[in-house]
Formats: structure tokens, C-alpha cells, sequence
């Protein structure tokens, strides 16, 4: 931000005839802006003009100021679905990042034999459609007749159900990472993939080892790239939705209609018709997700300095 | 990950008004104002082009039928989902004001929600209250408030037992007749053959409700906007009482109605009955080919030996919407599916009427069945729906309280509460909701 500040007040002092056709750089980004307001500036202005209000089967709408609000800080359930993605955040992402990682630095390190074949495999579930890798899961998931329930069967075994109360958040963040290592892995291998070939070949005259390298090299050059896989992660958490909606046919009682809060949005405004309140839920959740992204952000460009 | 859900449900919106804007436009100039049957002729007359949400079966040969007699009206069926699914879409079209259906299909628990919204037009302009009569009476008071008629009912759902006769004569086991004696089968079945159940149950708020209704309780009083919700009462702690030991004994197979393995289940004995609906039978012989000959039907069990209490299970209706542009040409599709010569052709294949003429008639009444091995089901179906614990009443807003069972109530299959806390939550979540839409709930 500051940086392009000072860059239009120095430029705009060399030149002062620019400032007469000022008008003319908003003309180039007129489309761009007019999509950009109609797609993103009015949904979240109308959202916020929604959560202003409450509308009742008896009584109609009033308006309510804050009310919505103070009610949704204090909504157990809320904090209930904030809790699972929190849970999920904490444990599935580092897990994630940590196999992305690793295929990365084996893609990459050239000792691997049909390494595009590796490449394009890992990421291939990446490219099935979260509904449908949501589907296939559950058949497997299924005790009775899914893969648990036929190895159960044929081997004799009582393997715990992964649909139970216990093991649903472990169960739904392995498909999330069966789904997203192979994306996280692609962007840290294109980062890995711009460091200079010339440090490894400095860093092997002076007699450094593979670990060395990556430690030394590789890891340092990833920085910016595994900031970024982070703050997508992060943002795909709290945004957990399709693989809990989808897995809730098969294990209604489990999956509550507030498992994580996005779902909890879709219950209120779609089943409860609190639309209002439904938006409130929506804007605090994209509120606090926009914090933690930046706190991560800002702590990773200090590091990174 | 987050939107492809969403964008799902608005690509379904906009295939939904693409369908209602097709060939004919939507809107038929009709007659809205002027009372009674006229008008209603007038429209016929006119023809026009109407849209129909429903998922009931049989409806599908009643609109053939119904565009070969009125050539000049175009009907389209359109299937928006089932129950729950249906009423998203359509309350989601409602406000949005765009994409709304003519007429749709809408189940009696559901008929307050959206009288008490508005969303959904009184028929009495167009005649429908000189039909009293026309219908048996539980059906024909699930339709009416106040002095208005919400909606033309199309089928009922009296509760009998669905049994596989195959399954209860293998293992040599009588067919209950009071739930004392269904608890005991589950037991023996189950010890007989461990994959076998008496029957499916993961937590279904229909049943639930249809359970305690059948034995005399009355957990939701409705006057107006006064609504009182109390779980706690002895008809309720009769079911749950006899229910709990089922669900802890596990005894109930943990598979979902409707779901794939419940199909599968219901063809292979593994799930050995069902207590639900009239309308079943159609279901089992498009749903359940494996099952053909094997299941019979019998009076639903009794709390008391020799009792002749059930209660209802499902059963439609169809409605108009408010927003619909062509009330007067939808009621005419209506009256001929409910009341006309659609009411004998739905039931001839296989639907359970609502309507007194089809179910006193003899031909209905003495079919034999060949998928329930010639049995005169209809006899068994006949007699449930006359035996209707009278005085119950739904929430007025039933469909949210449903969607939630789950949430509160389900905690009792997967978990160390009881079926009876789970109602207590479900109270209190239903209360809560109840108050903050602006109704004065105990």
C-alpha cells in the first residue's frame, strides 16, 4: 500500500499534466469495477443491510441494529461450529502442508523416476469435484455396505466407524486432504522450480548434502509459497461446507444442521428462513476469518524480513 | 469447497424458471377476481400453461390425462424434490418472488407454515369450501383454518404394519399385535439371525411425532398464535418408555428411510417391517422389486390388547402459491387430480385416497394386491384411516422443528441420552424458535 502511495505522488509531481487525464486509467478499469461492485461490493452491502433487521412469522421485520449481532456472539451453536473448524484448522492444515511439502521437495529433488507421472497423480483428486469426492468417501466410510463394513466382514474386524461422533472431524479432514494436497503441492513446486539452479550448484562445490540443500535453500525459497498454501488453507477451513452437507445424509445425528459455520448459515436461512440472522452468522464468520488470515500474514512477512 | 453447493442450488433455480418461462409463457390470462366455479371454467376454457411441483408418482398419468381433456392448457410436472427438499425450493422461489409453481405439492404438516406465511392462496374464491364432504374428515381438517381452505388434499397416510410375511415365517414368529409383542419379535428375529431388524430407525421426526400421536399424546396445542410444546406428557412417555428399549437393545437397524441400503434391506428381510403410511404400497412395487410376494400388511400394533388406535403418517396436498399468476387455471388442475377423474385414476395405481367415493367404493376396497401375495390391503389401509386418534395438531412451523430433530433427538442413537431427553431438547429448541418468530410458545 504505501509502497504505490509514494510511487503516485512522485510521479504525479514529475508529471503534473498526468493529473489531467487521470480520468482516463478509471475509464481502463470502469468494466473491471462495475463487475467488481455488482458481484462483491453489493452482495456484502446487502448482507449487511439484512443482519440489520429481523423478520418474524408474526410481527413481519423490524429493524434491530446490532441485535443480531450481540446475538450471534453469544450463540452457543455458533461457537459450536466455530469450534469444529477451529479443531480442523489446528490439526488437518499442518498435516496437509506437511505431505504438500514433502511431494514437493521428492518431486523436485530429481531422483525420482517418472516424476510427471507423480505429479499429475497427487494432484489428480484435486480435480474431482468435492461433491463427488465426498460421495465416494462416504461409501467407503459405510459400515454395513461400504469398504469398512466388507473388510470388516471378510477379515473378521471391528473397525471403529468413521462416521461416528468420535472420529467425523478426522474422517471429513482426510478427504479434505486426499482433495488439497496435490493443489498445495502444485504451488509450492512451482515455487521450487524458480530458485536458481546456480545455488545448488554453489551449494554442491561447497559440499552440502540433499537435507542441507533443502534446509539451506529450498526451504528458505518456499517461505512465500507456503505463506500463501497456509492462508488458502486457513480460508478453506472456515469455509467447510460440502464434505459435512454431503456426509450428513449418511449420518444425520452426527452432523448437526450447525456442524461448522457455514453449514449452520445454510440450516438458518434455508430451513429456519432467518435470512437476517443467517447473514449475521455469515459476515462475523467472514470477519474473523479475515483476521486470522492477516495476523498469519503479518506474521509471516515478519518472519520473512 | 464452500460454493459449489450453492451454486448448485442456483443453477437448479435458474434450469427451474428457464423450465417455467419455456414454450407458452408462464402467465394465462385468467379470470382472478370473480368468485366461484366460473371463473374456474373460464380458465379452462382460456387454456394457458401452468407449472406443477410434485414428487407423488402417480400424478404423472392424471397430467397426461388431463392435457388429452383440455387440450388447450399445458401442464408442467415438475419434481422440486421430496418433502423437506420441495419446501426449500419453494419457499426460496416464494422469496424471491420468481420461479414459482402454479401449484405444489405440499404435506399436511407442512399446509400451516405456509397458510400462516401468506405464501400460499385461500381456495375458498374458487369453491373448494362446498367440497366438505368430498373428503374423509382427518384430511379435510388438515386443509382448513379458520374459515379458509389452504389446500385440496390428495392423499392420506392412516399408519398400518408393513410386514415380510417370508421373514416372521422362517423364524417362526407371530405377527405383533400390540407393541409389547413388537418389541418381543424384534428380540427374537434379532437373536435368530443378528443381521436381521424389526425394522429401520435413525431418528425421523415424522415417525416420532405419528408414534405419540397414536398413543395419545399431544405434545403440540395450537390456538392461533398461542403455541404450547410439552414432550413430557403421558401419551409421549408411553412411546418413548417402549421405543428406548429398541433403540438401546439395538434392535433397530441404524439405516436411514429412503436411503439405498434401506431399499436393499427391505428386498433381503434384513429389515423385516415397516410401520408407516398407506401410501406405502405404491412404493414398495416401484421401490422393492426383490420384495414382490413376500410382504403383507396388517393393523398397526396397539398399546392396549385390542385396542383400535392409529394415527396419520404423511398424506398430501396440493396448493397454490400466492405469487401464481394463473390461480384460476391451477385450482381447475387441482380439482381434477383431487376430486375428478383424477382421483380414481391415482387411485387405481396405486395412491390412498382422501377422498370418501374412492374409499368406500367396492373396486377399491376388495383389489387384490399381487405384490402383497392377493391380499385385500386396501381393506387393512381402509380401516387404520377411520380408527385416527382425533385431536391432533402440528406446529406452525413444523418444517423448521423438523429439519432440527436430528440436531436434538438423534442424540439418542448415537449417544448416552435418552430418547426422552432428546424430546426435551427438541422442545426446547422448538420453543426457542417459536418465540423469536413472534409467537407466544410455553
Amino acid at each position: 500500500m504505501t509502497a504505490t502511495d509514494v510511487n503516485v505522488n512522485k510521479s504525479s509531481r514529475e508529471y503534473p499534466v498526468a493529473l489531467k487525464r487521470s480520468w482516463a486509467g478509471w475509464r481502463f478499469v470502469a468494466p473491471f469495477m462495475a463487475v467488481f461492485a455488482l458481484v462483491f461490493l453489493a452482495p456484502i452491502a446487502y448482507s449487511i443491510y439484512l443482519s440489520l433487521f429481523r423478520t418474524q412469522l408474526i410481527g413481519g421485520t423490524t429493524f434491530v441494529g446490532a441485535g443480531n449481532y450481540v446475538k450471534a456472539l453469544s450463540d452457543p451453536r455458533f461457537w459450536a461450529a466455530f469450534g469444529n473448524v477451529a479443531i480442523f484448522l489446528v490439526v488437518q492444515v499442518p498435516i496437509m502442508l506437511f505431505l504438500a511439502l514433502l511431494v514437493a521437495l521428492v518431486i523436485d529433488s530429481g531422483r525420482l523416476y517418472g516424476t510427471s507421472f507423480f505429479r499429475i497423480s497427487v494432484f489428480l483428486p484435486y480435480a474431482v469435484p468435492a461433491v463427488v469426492a465426498t460421495l465416494m468417501w462416504g461409501f467407503m466410510y459405510g459400515t454395513r455396505f461400504g469398504l469398512i463394513g466388507n473388510l470388516n466382514e471378510r477379515l473378521g474386524l471391528s473397525l471403529p466407524d468413521p462416521l461416528s461422533a468420535d472420529l467425523m472431524l478426522a474422517s471429513i479432514g482426510n478427504i479434505v486432504t486426499w482433495e488439497f494436497v496435490g493443489y498445495n503441492m502444485l504451488i509450492l513446486y512451482s515455487a521450487l522450480r524458480v530458485v536458481n539452479p546456480s545455488l545448488y550448484e554453489a551449494a554442491q562445490i561447497d559440499g552440502a548434502g540433499q537435507l542441507r540443500v533443502i534446509w539451506a535453500i529450498k526451504l528458505p525459497a518456499l517461505r512465500g509459497a507456503l505463506l500463501i498454501a497456509t492462508i488458502f488453507s486457513i480460508i478453506g477451513s472456515f469455509q467447510l461446507f460440502n464434505e459435512p452437507s454431503i456426509l450428513r445424509v449418511l449420518a444425520p445425528n452426527v452432523i448437526t444442521t450447525y456442524f461448522t459455520p457455514n453449514l449452520y448459515a445454510y440450516s438458518l436461512s434455508f430451513s429456519g428462513q432467518q435470512y437476517d440472522y443467517s447473514a449475521t452468522v455469515a459476515i462475523v464468520m467472514g470477519v474473523i476469518t479475515m483476521i486470522i488470515a492477516y495476523v498469519v500474514q503479518l506474521r509471516g512477512m515478519r518472519k520473512g524480513a | 469447497m464452500r460454493t459449489t453447493r450453492s451454486a448448485a442450488l442456483l443453477l437448479g433455480a435458474a434450469l427451474i424458471v428457464a423450465a417455467c418461462g419455456g414454450p407458452g409463457g408462464g402467465t394465462a390470462s385468467a379470470p382472478q377476481s370473480s368468485a366461484s366455479g366460473d371463473s374456474v371454467q373460464a380458465a379452462l376454457d382460456a387454456g394457458g400453461s401452468i407449472t406443477v411441483w410434485a414428487w407423488e408418482p402417480t400424478l404423472e398419468k392424471v397430467v397426461t390425462d388431463f392435457q388429452a381433456k383440455y387440450p388447450k392448457v399445458k401442464v408442467n410436472l415438475v419434481n422440486a424434490g421430496t418433502g423437506n427438499d420441495q419446501y426449500t425450493a419453494l419457499q426460496n422461489a416464494i422469496k424471491a418472488g420468481s420461479g414459482v409453481p402454479d401449484v405444489a405439492q405440499v404435506e399436511y404438516y407442512a399446509l400451516p407454515q405456509f397458510a400462516l406465511a401468506k405464501s400460499i392462496a385461500d381456495l375458498t374464491p374458487f369453491g373448494a369450501d362446498k367440497l366438505e364432504g368430498t373428503f374423509t374428515p382427518g384430511p379435510w381438517g388438515s386443509v382448513r383454518s379458520g374459515g379458509a381452505v389452504h389446500g385440496l388434499p390428495m392423499d392420506s397416510g392412516p399408519m398400518a404394519l408393513f410386514y415380510n410375511k417370508e421373514v416372521f415365517d422362517k423364524h417362526q414368529i407371530e405377527v405383533p399385535k400390540t407393541w409389547e409383542e413388537y418389541i418381543e419379535a424384534a428380540r427374537k428375529l434379532h437373536e435368530a439371525d443378528p443381521k436381521a431388524y424389526i425394522t429401520n430407525d435413525i431418528g425421523d421426526a415424522g415417525f416420532t411425532t405419528s408414534m405419540i400421536w397414536q398413543a395419545g399424546g399431544k405434545p403440540y396445542q395450537v390456538d392461533g398464535t398461542n403455541v404450547t410444546v410439552n414432550f413430557a406428557d403421558a401419551g409421549t412417555q408411553k412411546f418413548t418408555a417402549a421405543w428406548q428399549q429398541l433403540v438401546s437393545g439395538k434392535l433397530v437397524a441404524p439405516v436411514g428411510s429412503w436411503s439405498e441400503a434401506w431399499y436393499k434391506g427391505l428386498g433381503d428381510g434384513t429389515i423385516a417391517t415397516l410401520v408407516i403410511g398407506a401410501w406405502m404400497p405404491a412404493n414398495l412395487e416401484s421401490g422393492v422389486k426383490a420384495g414382490a410376494g413376500k410382504w403383507r400388511v396388517a393393523p398397526m400394533p396397539q398399546w392396549e390388547a385390542g385396542g383400535q388406535a392409529t394415527s396419520e403418517n404423511g398424506g398430501s396436498s396440493l396448493a397454490v402459491p400466492e405469487a401464481s399468476a394463473s390461480k384460476a387455471l391451477a385450482y381447475a388442475f387441482m380439482k381434477y387430480a383431487a376430486v375428478d377423474e383424477g382421483a380414481q385414476s391415482r387411485a387405481d395405481n396405486g395412491a390412498f385416497p382422501a377422498t370418501t367415493a374412492q374409499l368406500n367404493s367396492p373396486a377399491f376396497l376388495d383389489k387384490k394386491l399381487p405384490y402383497f401375495g392377493g391380499q385385500q390391503v386396501n381393506q387393512v389401509l381402509a380401516q387404520s384411516a377411520g380408527q385416527v386418534v382425533s385431536g391432533w395438531s402440528y406446529l406452525p412451523y413444523q418444517v423448521y422443528a423438523n429439519s432440527i430433530f436430528n440436531d436434538t433427538v438423534g442424540k439418542a442413537y448415537v449417544g448416552d441420552a435418552t430418547l426422552q431427553d432428546g424430546l426435551k431438547a427438541w422442545q426446547d429448541a422448538s420453543v426457542k424458535y417459536g418465540q423469536e418468530q413472534g409467537f407466544s410458545v410455553r
